[in-house]
């Protein structure tokens, strides 16, 4: 009778290794969604980088002689009705939708993360203060609130992020918030205090890294949403100001009027919006698999 | 309240030093149980209820009793991760109920804590190797490669391999976690460790070798242990003297053979009792007391064991009786006790 040796097996797959290439390989065998993911996010980092090089035109040149043409060898996803090339307003927009996406879901977290933290870890007033403001917050719809910020501070990138990640604060700081709560009871946060660790060294150490996992499934999520949110705030005149080009007010402005003559205009964005949010998804799921130390070999 | 005995521990173990290394004294625990749109004080559960006992150098003081009588709050209250309503706690003389979080910090060294749960002890984040090497550098011990050996004679201590240093907790046993936790609490080479339930949670198999460490580890290192437990057996194989609890309050203290020989609280005999014997033949003995532990929160009068007394009498119900001397190094608290040693 044979028998595998399920150890050796792990071990030539690279299982084991922790460090480098062989560790990357592995992963990506193992997580082919997540990679895919990856991918996806990747190509749309390279694009936003390298818009200037692999576009023909300028997105903001109007070009009244070509306006609503469908898609040719010259303009490849076709022009809008300004004339304008749909293919390198995208490449351009991906800039726009990335800078949006990670700077609001970066800032939203952060501080959600501090705020959930610290609420749930500190309880009492400061508990009771953080979690008053969150009900508020809350109360409110993303995108009205949203509304009102850029409303408030007017429509400029800086803070259209600053308007979508304010939102974000509460969702973040709720799900970190259940967390700790949950966290501090168990027994090797209280080994952490009969050894003599500091509040904030326990904070930080031992339950924010197990708040992690969580944490990166909804960033990720909101990630896509965040790409969504600022396509509707562009839709409501309150996003990014034109003429710069936002996939948002691109699927928006010509979805009425153009969406029977020039479907174009109205399918390139939307498969940019979609494919960006499915990328995210996927790799998030990924990296909360890996992220996670239970679910490891 | 007599809870002060005279140096216990058997075997002759020569003691030169008479100050106990914990004595606790007239330990409360109250939690207020709050209700209503206010949260207004309904109620209070009296977990601990006047608890006084102490801890010889080098000695095992086994606490037992039913699930919820008290016994983890004890643990909790002694290691300051709860605060006492009242009462006091000296280690090796020094009172340390009233100090802060700072003042606490240099006292953390002498005592340390293993819990019941090996699963949920450690944090599923770190490795093993840092788990344990965690406590040193809290306390600037050890840094660098010194630490990495530190860990790897700890490791060696009870009974790991030093390459599983950089294992996940989730890859080990609940015995072997259990000795992650056990290391983790030698790092700082205490002078106490209380054991909450440390077995309670693993196979029977897998106990005996836990307990073994233990005790080999006290034979060199000279600890004490407070060894909380509700299974006597453990407690008698590792205790030298052993303390009964009932809701909040020790009914029965005395040194271990005595206890196992001379059970004088009707509640220690009911306990003694249940322990089931590894005989099929064996004639079941009927059972003592039936029924569940009465609610922390309305503790009956008198004898709080009155309910499920056998012997219960009319003074049980009004009075409650205190821990008496009941021959050498033995204290009960019922009223059959007369003094002379016999009792039911």
């Amino acid at each position: 009778m044979t028998s595998i040796n399920y150890d050796s097996e792990l071990k030539r797959a690279g299982a084991h290794s922790t460090h480098g290439w062989r560790r990357l390989a592995f992963l990506a065998q193992r997580y082919v969604l997540g990679t895919f993911g990856l991918f996806i996010m990747l190509l749309f980092v390279w694009v936003a980088i390298s818009a200037d090089l692999i576009c023909r035109y300028d997105p903001l040149s109007v070009d009244s002689a070509h306006r609503l043409a469908s898609p040719d060898w010259r303009h490849w996803m076709g022009t809008d009705s300004f004339g304008r090339d749909v293919w390198s307003r995208i490449v351009h927009g991906a800039r726009i939708s990335l800078a949006v996406g990670i700077g609001s879901t970066f800032l939203g977290s952060s501080i959600g993360v501090m705020v959930g933290l610290a609420s749930g870890y500190l309880s009492g007033w400061v508990d009771l203060v953080f979690q008053r403001i969150t009900d508020i917050l809350q109360a409110l719809p993303l995108l009205v609130l949203a509304l009102v910020m850029t409303a408030a501070l007017g429509p400029s990138l800086p803070n259209v992020i600053i308007a979508i990640a304010i939102p974000l604060i509460p969702t973040v700081a709720r799900v970190i918030r259940a967390n700790t709560l949950a966290l501090r009871e168990l027994p090797f946060v209280e080994a952490a205090k009969s050894i003599g660790m500091s509040e904030t060294r326990i904070a930080l150490r031992h339950v924010l890294p197990n708040t992690l996992a969580p944490l990166i499934v909804l960033a990720t999520a909101q990630l896509g949403s965040t790409i969504l949110t600022e396509a509707s705030l562009s839709f409501l005149g309150l996003g990014i100001p034109e003429p710069y080009p936002s996939w948002g007010r691109m699927l928006s402005e010509s979805a009425a009027e153009y969406v029977r003559t020039a479907p174009w205009l109205v399918i390139f964005p939307g498969v940019a919006i979609s494919l960006a949010v499915f990328g995210t998804n996927l790799f998030g799921d990924a990296l909360r698999d890996i992220l996670d130390p239970r679910q490891r070999g | 309240m007599g809870g002060v005995l005279a140096r216990g521990g058997n075997g002759g173990r020569a003691m030169t030093d008479q100050t106990p290394l914990l004595e606790v004294t007239d330990l409360v625990k109250h939690y207020a149980v709050r209700g209503g749109i206010l949260r207004r004080r309904v109620g209070t559960v009296h977990a601990v209820d006047g608890v006084s006992f102490s801890v010889g150098k080098g000695e095992t003081l086994g606490l037992v009793g039913e699930s919820g009588c008290g016994k983890s709050t004890v643990a909790r209250t002694v290691m300051r991760l709860v605060e006492p309503s009242s009462g006091a706690i000296k280690l090796d003389g020094t009172d340390i109920t009233g100090l802060s979080k700072a003042e606490m910090r240099p006292h953390r060294r002498s005592m340390q804590i293993v819990f019941q749960d090996p699963f949920a002890s450690l944090n599923p984040r770190m490795t093993a190797g840092d788990i344990v090497g965690e406590p040193l550098s809290v306390h600037g011990l050890a840094t660098g490669r010194a630490k990495q050996e530190r860990v790897a004679e700890l490791f060696a201590q009870v009974g790991l391999r030093a390459d599983q240093m950089k294992n996940y907790p989730h890859q080990f046993s609940g015995g072997q976690r259990q000795r992650i936790c056990i290391a983790r609490a030698l790092s700082l080479g205490p002078r106490l460790i209380v054991c909450d339930e440390p077995v309670s949670a693993l196979d029977v198999s897998i106990q005996a070798q836990v307990i073994n460490l233990l005790i080999d580890l006290q034979r060199k290192h000279g600890f004490s242990y407070l060894f909380i437990a509700h299974d006597l057996a453990v407690v008698a194989h590792i205790s030298h003297r052993v303390a009964v609890m009932y809701l909040g309050r020790i009914v029965e203290i005395a040194d271990k053979t005595e206890l196992f020989a001379n059970p004088r609280h009707p509640y220690t005999q009911a306990l003694l009792a249940s322990v089931p014997i590894a005989d099929p033949k064996a004639k079941k003995l009927e059972p003592m007391i039936d029924g569940d532990v009465p609610s922390p929160i309305n503790p009956p009068p008198g004898c709080a064991f009155h309910t499920r007394c056998r012997y219960a009498m009319d003074r049980c119900k009004v009075e409650r009786p205190v821990l008496m001397p009941a021959g050498a190094k033995h204290e009960v608290a019922c009223w059959l006790n007369d003094g002379t040693g016999r009792a039911g």
